[in-house]
């Protein structure tokens, strides 16, 4: 046999591709045939275009490589962190922040942790607020305005992916972005309409403008409080 | 192509290939490392009989040990609970200031108290409640909403501007907006200093106590002795949030900045929420 395939060009072709569809097809196959592998639990929504901007910052600025967004299910993580990650938590996320390292803390549930005036001066001057830290500063988030210029042609393209964006939602992008961040200037009802949950006001202590730090502590404020985790029982099956 | 042939000096077959001249030595592993390979082949296929492994059409092999790393977390918190009943019962029973009456109860507050704290509380108010610019220190005597045991506790459950419908709340009015001049604001500052003895300009100082009067006495008080109901800060000491010099209170009262706490109920249970007021209660200013 193997003399034979290491001759033959063609069949070990073709003995290379029947290898990989098993594969191939362990793995997808239950994809299609499962019902869902995602949790069912309430609260889950797309995130706000403020939101979503301060997660493209997120990722622009590698945080994942320092700090995860998946908090195991052990006991020493779910003490320090709460409730562990859940996939449908995630479900919105392209690409995926649960991150492999951390030389940080875990920031699936920051949400709420700490004021905006806090993560305002760590993301400025980390030390100032925390000695110890070995956190870069990004005092210059302050001083880069968000247009949103290009935010809705994003939306378009998550709901290719599969993010539930409705043509609402979508043609008031820029009006929603500003209105988080400004509530007084823009139409908040409208905006809390389209997203519930949701944490209005200048983020970044500068009303006069709507930047990149009020983004990204949209973000981090929002981080793991949309899903109400007591709607999530685990069944005696493990799941 | 295939002449396979003893080579002399080793005494071990060729493989039968050969390029240009260049023959290879057909050396099995050694035996060792083989066996070492065969059993853990033999170990994943055991593995993946006893744990989750291969999914199906519309579930996965559960293993036949049922494992699963969800349920063995809850059993883990669920011992935790039980091993910790005799205590938590206790606490959720009683209210805070008949735990801290308790001896044993209260060595069990402060342990526990101390680790939620480092966690949740130290990275604004310092470690041990030893404060930063603009957080209050928590180990001295000048509480803006209230030190004695429930206080602190209401405090640490509904936050300050938190949102929450039961959070502290109190906004100072942004004077400095078409509401006082600009020779008012300056004066009631000069004002303000002269509580402290820090003013220098008896006059603007007598003209702002008027302004004073009409508008910061109902909250701040007539002596600048603060006012908790509200979260007024004390005037007349030397503790201050956003700066005491002439420049920093005229900012202060022009556009007032103003702390916010979270709300810690949704976070801490009610257990770890009694434990970590009476651990900050403990700090040295408790009342």
């Amino acid at each position: 046999m193997q003399a034979l395939l290491e001759r033959n060009v063609i069949l070990l072709g073709i003995a290379t591709l029947i290898t990989i569809s098993i594969g191939t097809l362990v793995q997808l196959v239950p994809l299609y045939t499962m019902e869902t592998t995602i949790e069912k639990v309430d609260g889950m929504r797309p995130y706000t275009p403020l939101e979503l901007t301060g997660r493209s910052i997120y990722v622009r600025e590698g945080c994942y490589l320092c700090h995860s967004q998946m908090i195991r299910p052990f006991r020493d993580e779910v003490e320090r962190y709460g409730h562990y990650s859940l996939a449908a938590e995630s479900m919105y996320d392209h690409p995926f922040q649960w991150g492999s390292k951390r030389t940080g803390p875990d920031l699936a549930r920051v949400g709420g942790k700490y004021s905006n005036d806090w993560h305002v001066a760590h993301l400025m001057d980390p030390r100032s607020v925390v000695p110890e830290s070995i956190m870069p500063g990004y005092s210059f988030l302050a001083t880069r305005e968000v247009t949103g210029d290009k935010l809705a042609a994003e939306l378009k393209t998550l709901r290719v992916v599969g993010v539930p964006y409705t043509d609402d939602q979508i043609e008031n992008t820029k009006a929603d972005l500003m209105a988080q961040a400004n509530p007084e200037m823009g139409d908040a009802e409208a905006l809390e309409a389209r997203y519930p949950k949701i944490g209005l006001g200048d983020f970044d202590g500068d009303p006069s403008k709507v930047t990149e730090m009020d983004a990204l502590v949209a973000y981090l404020q929002m981080m793991g409080t949309l899903v109400d985790t007591t709607s999530y029982q685990v069944g005696p099956d493990g799941w | 192509m295939a002449n396979i042939e003893r080579d002399e000096v080793s005494g071990t077959d060729t493989t039968g290939h050969e390029w240009d001249g260049i023959k290879e030595l057909n050396t099995p592993m050694p035996r060792w490392w083989l066996w070492t390979f065969y059993v853990t082949i033999a170990w994943a296929i055991g593995y993946m009989i006893l744990y989750p492994s291969w999914p199906t059409l519309n579930t996965y092999w559960k293993g036949t040990l049922g494992y699963s790393s969800r349920v063995e977390l809850n059993t883990a918190l669920q011992d935790r609970d039980k091993a910790r009943a005799p205590w938590t019962k206790k606490f959720a029973a009683l209210p805070i200031t008949e735990i801290a009456k308790d001896r044993q109860l209260l060595e069990y507050a402060m342990a526990g108290g101390k680790v939620i704290f480092a966690d949740n509380c130290a990275p604004c108010h310092g470690s041990q409640g030893s404060g930063a610019p603009t957080y209050p220190v928590l180990a001295d005597d000048d509480w803006l909403w209230g030190g004695n045991l429930e206080e602190i506790e209401t405090t640490v459950r509904y936050g300050i501007r938190s949102n929450h419908d039961e959070a502290r709340d109190s906004e100072m009015p942004a004077f400095g907006d078409d509401y006082l001049s600009v020779s008012q604001i300056s004066d009631v500052s000069e004002y303000v200093m002269s509580f402290t003895n820090t003013s220098k300009d008896a006059d603007a100082a007598k003209r702002g106590s008027e302004v004073f009067v009409e508008e910061c006495v109902a909250c701040h008080g007539e002596t600048g002795q603060g006012g908790r109901d509200f979260g007024a800060p004390k005037l007349s000491d030397n503790v201050w949030f956003y700066g005491s010099t002439r420049e920093d209170i005229i900012k202060q009262v022009s556009k007032p900045r103003h702390g916010v706490m979270p709300a810690w109920q949704a976070r801490l249970d009610d257990v770890s929420i009694k434990q970590v007021s009476i651990y900050v209660h403990s700090l040295g200013g408790g009342e």
